[in-house]
């Protein structure tokens, strides 16, 4: 039984140069799921699912409601556990680790989640940002990081004049890039998105993914979406599920120029979903 | 035909519900009105500083049953508030299904339990033992009617708090005592206030467990172990009392009994209104 109690961050494997979608085979991967079955109780949600994450990638999860991708999404950082009568089979490595091994609160730190829908504490602006440092105790300027994380987050130059107002007050989509910027305040490795801009305009959602495009040189990102032109857009690498099965993974353009499954391309071209 | 029908029948509900709801905020203003009418008219600075004057005399105040009142409020909050803010925690948050349902039933049980009935509690285990009523009994008994709202309120306000917010704050690597503590109980405190004020505001008008727990006292009452005046139990006995005066002096007690409940629940609502609220699930 290990437990990560230091933040391996110094063993985090270089991307290669570049951002564009090479061969997945060449990248390292920063997780790495392994016969993943995922059960409601007695109903089987996910099967035997094998996928990896790229480092500095975005991979994208599309497929039809109830298909199971919020599901997978939320095995990588554990958040199904706080379902009553979940239970998983197989594995899922972080940096060649078992995320089983470690401790919860640790893993949730190194890989951080966006909601669907924005979830701001009703707290201001700045301890929104803050919270993650405060409950790690953090020793560094809590300032100075929150400000990072608002730059980094692309908010700052919107919010730097009203940080002690009301989270509430921001704009819908402001609201999600400050729970992108608070996620992005603990230093993660990885950042998962379950349909980020689902409840946003056009233009907070062309923000939010121009956005996307600037984080992932610094993190590995990994995103549900129900939108296909939006997974088309942003994503490096996209998993097309079905009915719990991974039923196709491969680089972006590939899926949605040439499906190697005839469901895929009927998904992809509308046909159902 | 039909639809003259039914707009007859939505006529006459509105109309009914309407005359219902002016029917009950006006039986309320009527009695406001009663009390500043008859209790305005005895108030005086001396009912605010003096004790009680002798049979006989006139003048005096209630200057120790409004300190006692307070006092008796203060010591019951302090017995009743974190039993029942703490058990509605654990309710919400930890409850197990059999066990949160026992608990959340007692607790429906004990807020039917006469307040009479809960005086006679109070006087069994904290009267009889010493031989003398006391501020700690009347207070035991306010207390321990304090608990179940407390308790069933605070217990729903933390489940109206958006499961988003829970997960928002795990997914950062708090731990669930850590989510609960910084972000759901903030989230629904305002709730929980106006709940605990909701309950001090019942139990300050609460006479029946006080008359053989705190009793009464035509003097101060130094300390927490000796019999207590409070405005409830002054208004009761100035209230049966053969004297016009007396009956002045008992208006005059329930306006100011009302107005401490007013004045407590607009200051802490003004605190309150401070700060961040979050939105309703």
């Amino acid at each position: 039984m290990m437990h990560a109690a230091t933040k391996p961050t110094l063993t985090r494997p270089t991307p290669p140069a570049g951002n564009g979608p090479v061969p997945m085979t060449d990248l390292p991967k920063r997780m790495s799921v392994s016969n993943l079955n995922f059960y409601y109780g007695t109903k089987q949600a996910l099967f035997n699912i094998n996928l990896g994450v790229a480092v500095n990638r975005i991979t994208a999860l599309i497929g039809p409601s109830g298909c199971g991708k919020s599901t997978l999404l939320r095995t990588m950082n554990r958040m199904y556990e706080t379902v009553k009568n979940a239970r998983i089979e197989g594995d899922i490595t972080l940096d060649g680790t078992s995320i089983f091994e470690q401790d919860v609160t640790q893993l949730r730190r190194r890989v951080g989640m966006v909601f669907q829908r924005p979830n701001p504490f009703p707290k201001s602006i700045f301890e929104n940002v803050a919270y993650g440092l405060r409950i790690n105790g953090s020793k560094t300027s809590v300032a100075d990081a929150v400000e990072k994380s608002l730059r980094r987050a692309a908010l700052w130059d919107e919010v730097k004049d009203q940080l002690h107002k009301s989270a509430y007050e921001l704009s819908g989509g402001q609201q999600q890039r400050l729970c992108i910027a608070r996620a992005l305040a603990v230093d993660p490795e990885v950042l998962l998105l379950d349909e980020p801009c689902s409840a946003l305009d056009p233009i907070s959602t062309a923000k939010i993914e121009e956005l996307l495009f600037q984080l992932k040189e610094n993190w590995t990102i990994m995103m549900v979406t129900h939108n296909m032109q939006q997974a088309a857009r942003v994503s490096d690498f996209t998993a097309f599920l079905l009915m719990g099965q991974l039923l196709e993974f491969s680089p972006t353009a590939q899926l949605f120029t040439m499906p190697a499954d005839s469901r895929t391309e009927a998904y992809i071209t509308g046909r159902f979903g | 035909m039909k639809l003259r029908w039914r707009k007859f029948v939505s006529a006459t509900m509105l109309t009914l519900t309407g005359v219902c709801a002016v029917i009950s905020v006006s039986l309320l203003f009527f009695i406001l009105g009663y009390l500043v009418y008859h209790g305005g008219r005895s108030l005086s600075w001396d009912f605010f500083t003096k004790l009680p004057a002798p049979v006989g005399e006139t003048g005096g105040g209630m200057a120790n049953a409004i300190v006692g009142s307070g006092k008796l409020l203060l010591l019951a909050s302090l017995i009743g508030v974190p039993i029942g803010f703490l058990g509605g925690i654990y309710l919400a948050e930890f409850g197990g299904t059999s066990m949160a349902f026992a608990v959340r039933y007692t607790a429906d049980l004990l807020n039917g339990v006469p307040s009479i009935v809960i005086g006679i509690f109070a006087y069994t285990v904290a009267v009889l033992p010493f031989k003398h009523f006391s501020t700690v009994a009347g207070s035991l008994a306010l207390g321990v009617m304090m608990i179940p709202i407390t308790m069933r309120s605070t217990e729903e306000f933390l489940r109206a708090v958006p499961r988003t917010l829970r997960e928002g704050a795990l997914a950062l690597g708090a731990s669930k005592t850590r989510t609960i503590a910084s972000v759901v109980v903030p989230a629904a405190y305002r709730g929980i206030m106006t709940a605990v004020l909701l309950a001090l505001a019942r139990v300050a008008g609460e006479t029946a467990p006080l008359l053989f727990t705190s009793f009464n006292n035509a003097f101060w009452s130094p300390g927490w172990g000796q019999p207590a005046a409070s405005l409830p139990v002054m208004i009761f006995t100035y209230a049966i009392a053969p004297y016009d005066d007396w009956h002045r002096q008992a208006w005059a007690a329930g306006l100011v009994l009302l107005g401490l409940v007013l004045l407590i629940n607009v200051i802490s609502r003004l605190a309150l209104a401070r700060g961040i609220s979050a939105p309703r699930a």
